[in-house]
């Protein structure tokens, strides 16, 4: 096993709980990160755009501040082209909105309700990056 | 305003809890992945913790009958599983397996670490749009 890190990920699993938590609270939302970007650029609605871009913003900021206290140190990867990351965005953008959310919606928020389509997605989204590791790593030859 | 408050800090909850979490490395993602080989079970904690404090946190929420700043909690409608959340799913997975990165952890990336990150979220923007056309016509 490689740089286990139960702790750590544990307690952050736990802030995204809370996230959650908040976002229906207060405002009766899911906090489901590729919906809420897709409603940026998709909804007509100014309060809407206004609200998911706060919510961006946030996480932005919240990611820049942590590591502005703990730096994050994340090793290069040699065979990470532009055009594979493209590609990968492309296919990440297009899936995620063709099948309703991503591993906030679904997996955290969706599970959570115990939606019987979040569950089936997640499993799905889970098999399907395991096979596609596998693959590239046979290709790659790691 | 008050709505847009409220998104702001779940937004900076939620952006401290994906990089202390570690998801914001697309090594340590595709390690998680890669259980034939470098498995890293880290991310299954940050599954978990996620589920199990959002699965007791909304049995409280739901039980105020209405959000604080909106007359209706928004939840999904759909019930039924159908081609297009397996097929859309499956594509995520194999563009998460591919790049390492989901859009939570790519968005939280911007904030101190801008270009592998920067590319994937304009091109998962790019990919968004992309469906949307294709599905209108």
């Amino acid at each position: 096993m490689e740089n286990f890190t139960p702790y750590t990920s544990l307690a952050g699993g736990i802030l995204l709980g809370i996230s959650a938590c908040i976002l229906m609270y207060l405002n009766g939302r899911i906090a489901g990160i590729s919906g809420i970007v897709a409603g940026i650029l998709s909804n007509p609605s100014v309060t809407e755009k206004a609200w998911r871009a706060a919510f961006v913003l946030g996480i932005i900021g919240g990611a820049f501040t942590y590591a502005y206290f703990f730096p994050i140190n994340i090793e290069p990867r040699e065979h990470m082209t532009t055009a594979l990351l493209v590609i990968g965005g492309l296919v990440v953008g297009f899936g995620t909105a063709m099948g309703g959310g991503c591993t906030s919606g679904h997996g955290v928020c969706g599970i959570s309700r115990f939606s019987l389509r979040s569950i089936t997605a997640t499993a799905a989204f889970l098999i399907a990056g395991i096979i596609t590791v596998y693959i590239v790593n046979q290709v790659v030859g790691a | 305003m008050n709505k847009i408050l409220s998104a702001l800090l779940a937004g900076i909850v939620f952006g401290v809890g994906i990089t202390l979490s570690g998801m914001v490395d697309p090594n340590k993602v595709i390690n998680f992945l890669d259980i034939t080989g470098h498995w890293d079970p880290s991310l299954m904690f940050v599954l978990g913790g996620g589920v199990i404090t959002t699965a007791i946190g909304y049995r409280f929420v739901f039980a105020q009958g209405k959000p604080l700043f909106e007359e209706d909690f928004h939840l999904p409608t759909l019930l039924k599983i159908d081609r297009k959340l397996l097929l859309g799913s499956v594509l995520f997975g194999v563009g998460w397996g591919l790049i390492g990165y989901c859009p939570g952890p790519a968005v939280a990336s911007v904030g101190f670490r801008p270009e592998e990150p920067l590319i994937v979220v304009v091109s998962m923007l790019a990919g968004i749009l992309l469906f949307k056309a294709t599905s209108k016509s």
